[in-house]
């Protein structure tokens, strides 16, 4: 088992948001999550990566405690984070950017780089455009290459495709299938686009008032009444 | 035109004492948001320990080169470490930390040194220019500065401590999301802004002779140029210190050293006035 997460709670100062959260995900595994906004999503993407203190609860990842573990350190043990809204170092260039992904690595830069670029065609040509001055699409390719550069075995990936072209999101959805098939990367998904998360997803789970309540497979997606229930988005 | 020689060798000079009391306390705020009121005791305590080391025999070049910026790095750290990394993201509260560090720093060394102006000989004569003699070491001093500011620009450009110091200043939490441990650079960089305070002080000890109380005199220029330049840490201040530098030589030259004091806080004002995010808030915006 790549990650065990056992009644894991976090909120914001006083605020509780999530209520003992408990889930866990194979090796090679894409694992969706859904739920309405407020329900606690980003929240637990933010708690299993450290930035947000554990009230109660463990986070084993692999052999490894990790429930208090500072983010550095997670990432260092191969978790991989890319968060919402992408959060590209605005100043810095595409190169810049795929360098500092590589903070985890020993082994030479340039080589992880044009291996990870071979997944992100479209970012060849803009290697010296600083990341601020990229559009939404690129910069969700950039924070998805820049995560891959630190080869992490377990990637957190927070709604990819809010505000982003389609051809884009199609993109995404080849490039995530083809790194799945080729370097059998593992992978939480928390996402509103139904299309999207039922494409790319082994198992979905339903995330309500700060708890999973419910495992639900990617063809039931398509059941009207219950996408209402539990996740209150119109298919 | 031995007089225009003279002039431009007085006005690179002003810019560059400009820049080298400033260039630590522009990557401490630059890079970390913290208002260091006790960096013009850094800077006097790096003029104290390269009179220390001197007076105890170590060459005057390895104290002032070596020595002050080693020792007042070492404890730039030792802040860091103990006081400054409890208050990021507070601004106040690290004004007022900083502020009792600055009190704290000049009643120690007033109680070690006494409250009197102590100095080291220049350690180089003067030269000729056609009828003029200036001293050699105001070449030196524009040297360091150019050396320090290029050392800065390679460092941050073209090293990997450089590129995880700027993606850490735009984004701490993104950066630990990839594995780099935010307190530990900030340390660092707090450690190397007070280097360069201290090496700052030192070389300009000959000068100005160095006393309890001379980081007030340092710390408002000092601010006055970070404020002026703007968020570039380094295109910020060579363009701050070259403006305030040259309004300052130039009007000293034509009036008094009093009144150029007043023209260069004057400038200041105009400047904030007219460009409030400084100097590469507008310009420059590309700039390290």
């Amino acid at each position: 088992m790549m990650l065990d997460v056992q009644g894991l709670r976090t909120g914001y100062g006083r605020i509780p948001i999530l209520n003992g959260v408990s889930f866990s995900v194979n090796e090679g595994e894409f694992i969706g999550i859904l739920g309405h906004n407020g329900m606690g999503k980003t929240t637990l993407l933010k708690a299993l990566m450290g930035f947000l203190p554990a009230t109660g609860g463990r986070v084993m990842f692999g052999h490894d405690d990790v429930t208090t573990v500072e983010p550095y350190r997670r990432a260092r043990l191969g978790l991989g984070y890319v968060p919402q809204g992408r959060e590209i170092f605005p100043g810095l260039t595409v190169y810049e950017n795929l360098r500092m992904g590589c903070s985890t690595q020993d082994s030479a830069e340039e080589d992880i780089i044009a291996a990870v670029l071979e997944e992100f065609p479209r970012l060849k040509a803009l290697l010296d455009r600083t990341g601020g001055a990229l559009s939404g699409g690129e910069q969700q390719l950039l924070a998805m290459a820049r995560c891959l550069c630190g080869d992490p075995r377990l990637v957190l990936l927070d709604e990819p495709t809010e505000g982003i072209q389609p051809s884009i999101i199609d993109e995404i959805v080849e490039t995530l299938q083809r790194l799945r098939a080729k370097r059998g990367l593992t992978m939480i998904l928390v996402e509103q686009n139904l299309d999207f998360i039922a494409a790319l997803s082994q198992r979905i789970l339903i995330i309500q008032k700060g708890a999973i309540t419910r495992e639900v497979a990617p063809a039931e997606l398509g059941d009207a009444s219950l996408v209402g229930e539990f996740v209150g988005i119109a298919t | 035109m031995d007089l225009v020689a003279l002039l431009a060798i007085q006005v690179l000079y002003a810019i560059a004492s400009l820049a080298l009391i400033s260039v630590g306390l522009a990557i401490i705020f630059g890079m970390m948001r913290v208002i260091n009121l006790a960096h013009g005791e850094f800077l006097m305590l790096g003029g104290y320990a390269a009179i220390v080391a001197t007076n105890n025999g170590v060459n005057i070049w390895l104290s002032m080169l070596v020595v002050a910026p080693i020792v007042v790095g070492l404890i730039g750290v030792v802040v860091e470490r103990t006081i400054i990394r409890f208050l990021y993201g507070r601004m106040i509260d690290t004004m007022l930390a900083t502020w009792g560090l600055s009190l704290f720093l000049v009643g120690l060394t007033t109680a070690i040194f006494g409250n009197t102006t102590v100095g080291i000989s220049a350690p180089l004569g003067s030269f000729q220019i056609g009828a003029y003699r200036t001293s050699a070491y105001t070449l030196f001093v524009i040297a360091v500065a150019a050396v320090v500011l290029a050392a800065i620009f390679a460092v941050m450009r073209w090293t990997r401590l450089g590129l995880i110091a700027r993606g850490t200043m735009q984004n701490a939490n993104m950066a630990a999301a990839l594995g780099v441990n935010p307190p530990r650079v900030y340390a660092i960089t707090f450690g190397v802004g007070a280097a360069l305070s201290g090496l700052a002080g030192a070389v300009l000890a000959p000068v100005s002779g160095v006393f309890p109380t001379i980081g007030v005199a340092y710390v408002a220029k000092s601010f006055i140029t970070v404020i002026g330049g703007g968020a570039a840490i380094l295109t910020g201040t060579v363009s701050a210190s070259a403006l305030f530098g040259t309004i300052n030589q130039i009007a000293t030259f034509v009036t008094t050293p009093v009144f150029g004091e007043v023209a260069l806080l004057g400038a200041a004002i105009v400047l904030i006035r007219l460009l409030p995010q400084g100097i590469t808030g507008r310009f420059f915006r590309r700039g390290l």
